[in-house]
């Protein structure tokens, strides 16, 4: 399975996403500058953490304008797997690829530390690998994770069972204590926490590995039935 | 805009317009006798920054001669962007500390942020990959409002530029007095790894070759930065805010991966941070290191606003700027990197033979000043030092004991003492995580990166007590250096070298210079007996306001190295029934401890003795004992002395307690705070071993599983507390202050 990991301006969890795929589970990456708009030959698709164009005007919105999320959106409607993490997410709700928006911590700090999460769905690509309600701790670290989206949206995404990861003592104010949404499909999913930090029980946490092993392990078995 | 060409020469001179730039009267003779004429405006202000304590360190390089500098593993000392050290594997470590004590008590926010950037671009100027930072801050009482303004915006301009640019800010310390009320102090530590072969001089070789500038473009920010923050801070100083640089994170993070990418090509020469002092200073040292001249036509430089005259240009400390020296007939290669990261890079001159310094604009002569006048031959002071009265009489006093009543109320208080309490709130805005190598977040006696693709890992330590050393600098300063050491120990590392911020205050008073003379004697002797030669450092002086001074406060940042992570010890107790050790011994010492502050609200007296070759000894034992796999874990003590280190010991692990046993005056035992001393868990079955490894051990109790801190002494209990207690009042503590 090849990963390609997007590098817009300002991306700083980039090489974080690109040694968790290629060093730690061993699959083929690469880090993909935003001006190359060739991801055809790419199974997955990862938007890294970081400030793409500082994030001015606002988390994500400058990244969402660039030519390469036409690609990543081409490469969604095919039914091919996207993970937005942290600025990522922020990407993929500004390009409209999940509904919803994003506000300051209602601390209004920037936060950085380990969370617990529930697994709200884990019969996704993504989540396959999680027992179900599984609670597993991620690192979060960042200003803007306060996830809102209107009443109507709010029971879609329920009522489709597309929060796919909650906050077990909600940091930052995020609504339902969101933490992560796919969209419909289940081909698009978002979060804030990085699961790309948590792969080595070396820096606290490894149950962010698994995330990565279920998309490997789905496209594995779409592959063989494929071929 | 002042029209500062219709300023002539003859103005500068009998108005006197040096003095306002910080030349003094005989420096302006010494510029006229090397120039063999008057300078114009232009270079009448390129004098003044170049020769400015902050570039020249005109009253501090005959200290700074004494630190020992040199070490088997040292491969670049001060002089550079910053040091490099060894450290196997045909990789090296490349750190620096620097201050931003001016800006940040005028504009904390900004102030801060562009100390983090600058510090940055001192490392990666070097060719190394930034993997860490670490801030050393220190701030008045936490009660006045404007301390916590102060605070809040210092913490968030940390925040704000460390997270976007993804270094990961892993640690630092800040301590808390009277002080340092109006001129808190801001020193940041940025760590890099690089490759043997990749490591970059910031020099100007090769005549013929282009001056290319990179990054963001000139404005009128900062102009007289390196002046202003060579001068005490006044009432006035809020006038200085245009003096305060603009930091832009994204531009940097641009600019580290352009310059790093950079590196890889022949055709780069040299490259140099546009720090203090801006374009003036990194083209005059580029060409003085190599021992050429330069020639820039300032048409050329990229401006971001209008109009800008030669004096602006010149002088601006507009943020996230590189000059690169590259081979002649190559630049559109490297131009190329640039704007892939959508950065500007414009050739503005090129590398002559003529030693000198030659500025042109509209087609005139801006400036023309020898090269080497203005970086070899700025002068140097030998500035008069005297002993201060306090000092003496305090040298004379006797050890005495602060009266404690009730030692579990006092416990309490001291843990919530913001010097001693949790800075877990402070820390938690830092992305400490990101590069996925933080082995140990901050809050333990060092942080650890890992290094990828090996077994190694490196610690990372900022001390300084500057109680020690207003009381008695040279002992204060060996301790500042040996409390780094042992913190670096205690996590299992061997300490490799270090970088000191010198922050004093007005060197003009001679008590000042002698704190200064004094604690610079006491951290070489320390260097050297512990082996840790000092490779890179700023000098930060005049931080005083309204004719107080600050404490002295030479910080330490100290770099270590843990061979194989097996070897990773933490500072904290790990399992119930592990057995408690102290090492070292404990005598009546309060004075500049905590407790002499909280008891008797202020400071006297002697500091804590230090006998520095006990300290190497003490040091090399633990580290012998713990790569034998014998130290569960190891935690240095410090301020508020056995009885604060075990509190803290028993905080990290959820329902961990402690039962120990106290001898002695109990008050001394508790809250001493004698030197070169640890607290370490041993396994039980690990007992004998320990003991034979290491020596002047006490077992004082043992690790419990049933969260009770629990104190004997003289057959009874002194202490009897829930850890969960003592914790809550430790981490609300800051909090609690800040609303």
């Amino acid at each position: 399975m090849k990963f390609a990991v997007i590098v817009f301006p300002g991306s700083n969890c980039d090489r974080d996403m690109y040694h968790a795929v290629k060093h730690v589970l061993g699959m083929k990456a690469d880090l993909v500058w935003y001006e190359n708009s060739h991801l055809e030959n790419y199974d997955a698709i990862l938007l890294p953490g970081g400030f793409s164009y500082g994030d001015y005007l606002r988390s994500g919105a400058i990244a969402s304008a660039s030519d390469v999320m036409q690609h990543v959106k081409k490469h969604a409607d095919a039914g091919k797997p996207v993970l937005g993490v942290c600025n990522g997410f922020q990407i993929l709700l500004e390009s409209g690829l999940l509904p919803g928006a994003m506000l300051p911590n209602k601390n209004l700090s920037f936060m950085c530390h380990h969370e617990a999460l529930a697994v709200s769905n884990h019969e996704t690509q993504f989540t396959a690998n999680y027992k179900k309600d599984e609670i597993i701790h991620l690192p979060i670290a960042h200003g803007e994770g306060n996830y809102f989206a209107d009443a109507d949206t709010l029971s879609e995404l329920k009522r489709n069972h597309q929060i796919v990861f909650t906050y077990e003592n909600n940091p930052n104010g995020s609504v339902s204590d969101i933490a992560g949404i796919i969209n419909r499909r289940g081909n698009v999913l978002g979060m804030m926490p990085h699961p790309e930090r948590a792969v080595e029980t070396l820096l606290g946490s490894d149950d962010g590995i698994r995330l990565f092993q279920s998309l490997i392990k789905n496209w594995r078995n779409t592959y063989a039935i494929n071929a | 805009m002042p029209l500062t060409h219709n300023i002539s020469p003859k103005n500068v001179e009998q108005e006197k317009l040096y003095l306002e730039m910080g030349l003094s009267d005989a420096e302006f003779e010494k510029v006229k006798n090397i120039l063999k004429r008057r300078p114009n405006f232009t270079e009448t202000g390129i004098f003044s920054v170049m020769w400015s304590e902050h570039c020249s360190y005109k009253t501090s390089k005959p200290l700074l001669k004494k630190f020992p500098a040199d070490g088997p593993d040292v491969l670049q000392g001060p002089g550079e962007g910053a040091g490099v050290i060894d450290i196997g594997d045909d990789q090296a470590v490349v750190f620096k500390v620097e201050s931003h004590n001016h800006p940040s008590a005028v504009e904390p926010y900004q102030g801060a942020a562009t100390g983090v950037g600058g510090i940055i671009r001192d490392v990666f100027s070097m060719g190394a990959r930034p993997v860490a930072l670490m801030n050393s801050l220190r701030f008045g009482n936490l009660t006045a409002n404007r301390t916590k303004y102060l605070f809040r915006e210092v913490i968030h301009g940390i925040a704000g530029y460390g997270n976007c640019v993804g270094v990961p800010t892993v640690g630092g310390e800040v301590q808390f007095d009277d002080s340092y009320e109006e001129n808190p102090l801001v020193n940041a530590m940025c760590v890099g790894l690089i490759d043997h072969d990749d490591v970059q001089k910031g020099i100007a070789a090769g005549v013929g070759n282009t001056v290319i500038y990179a990054g963001a473009p000139t404005g009128r920010d900062g102009i007289h930065g390196a002046t202003f923050a060579s001068d005490d801070l006044s009432d006035e100083s809020d006038a200085d805010r245009p003096s305060v640089q603009v930091g832009d994170p994204f531009m940097e993070k641009l600019l580290i991966e352009a310059c790093l990418e950079v590196i890889n090509s022949d055709a780069l020469v040299g490259m140099q941070d546009m720090g203090a002092a801006g374009l003036t200073s990194s083209a005059s040292e580029m060409a003085s290191k190599a021992g050429t001249g330069i020639t820039m036509n300032l048409d050329l430089v990229p401006q971001r606003e209008q109009n800008m005259n030669a004096y602006e240009l010149m002088l601006s400390e507009s943020q996230e700027r590189m000059l690169l020296v590259v081979k002649q007939g190559h630049e559109q290669g490297i131009i190329d990197v640039f704007e892939k990261y959508g950065l500007q890079a414009v050739a503005v001159g090129e590398v002559t033979e003529e030693k000198s310094f030659l500025l042109t604009q509209h087609g005139e002569v801006a400036a023309d000043i020898p090269v080497d006048a203005l970086a070899e031959e700025a002068p140097v002071y030998q500035m008069p030092a005297k002993e201060a009265a306090y000092v003496k009489a305090f040298q004379k006093m006797e050890n005495t004991v602060p009266y404690v009543a009730d030692h579990s109320a006092m416990l309490k208080q001291l843990l919530q003492q913001p010097t001693i309490a949790s800075k877990q709130s402070i820390y938690d805005q830092y992305d400490s995580m990101v590069q996925t190598n933080t082995v140990v977040t901050p809050g333990s006696d060092s942080a650890v990166i890992r290094i990828k693709g090996t077994d190694k890992a490196l610690a990372l330590t900022t001390d300084c007590n500057s109680r020690y050393i207003y009381l008695d600098p040279e002992t204060g300063g060996k301790i500042a250096v040996a409390e780094a050491a042992r913190n670096i120990v205690a996590s299992g590392a061997r300490p490799l070298g270090l970088t000191d911020g010198l922050n004093f205050g007005n060197p003009t008073n001679p008590e000042v210079f002698w704190q200064m003379k004094q604690s610079v004697e006491g951290m070489s002797e320390a260097a050297r007996t512990l082996k840790t030669p000092v490779v890179s450092g700023n000098v930060s002086l005049y931080n005083q306001s309204n004719g107080q001074s600050i404490f002295p406060t030479p910080v330490v940042g100290m770099v270590g190295l843990i061979e194989s992570l097996q070897q990773l010890t933490p500072s904290f107790f790990q399992k119930p029934g592990d057995l408690i050790y102290v090492i070292g011994t404990t005598e009546a010492e309060f004075g500049g401890s905590e407790l002499q502050k909280v008891v008797e609200g202020t400071y006297y007296g002697k500091a804590p003795f230090i006998d520095l070759q006990v300290e190497a000894e003490r040091q090399k034992q633990l580290l012998a004992a713990i790569r034998q796999g014998l130290v569960r874990s190891a935690h240095d003590l410090a301020e508020g002395g056995l009885g604060v280190a075990l509190a803290e010991s028993v905080f990290n692990n959820e329902g961990l307690g402690l039962e120990a046993f106290i001898s002695g005056d109990p008050t001394i035992a508790m809250f001493s705070e004698s030197q070169s001393r640890f607290l370490v868990s041993v396994k039980p079955e690990q007992k004998q071993d320990f003991e034979s490894a290491v020596t002047d051990i006490r077992q004082i109790g043992r690790v419990t599983g049933d969260g009770k801190f629990l104190l004997r002494a003289n057959g009874g209990t002194l202490i009897d507390e829930n850890v969960q207690i003592l914790h809550d009042l430790w981490k609300g503590a800051i909090p609690c202050l800040l609303k």
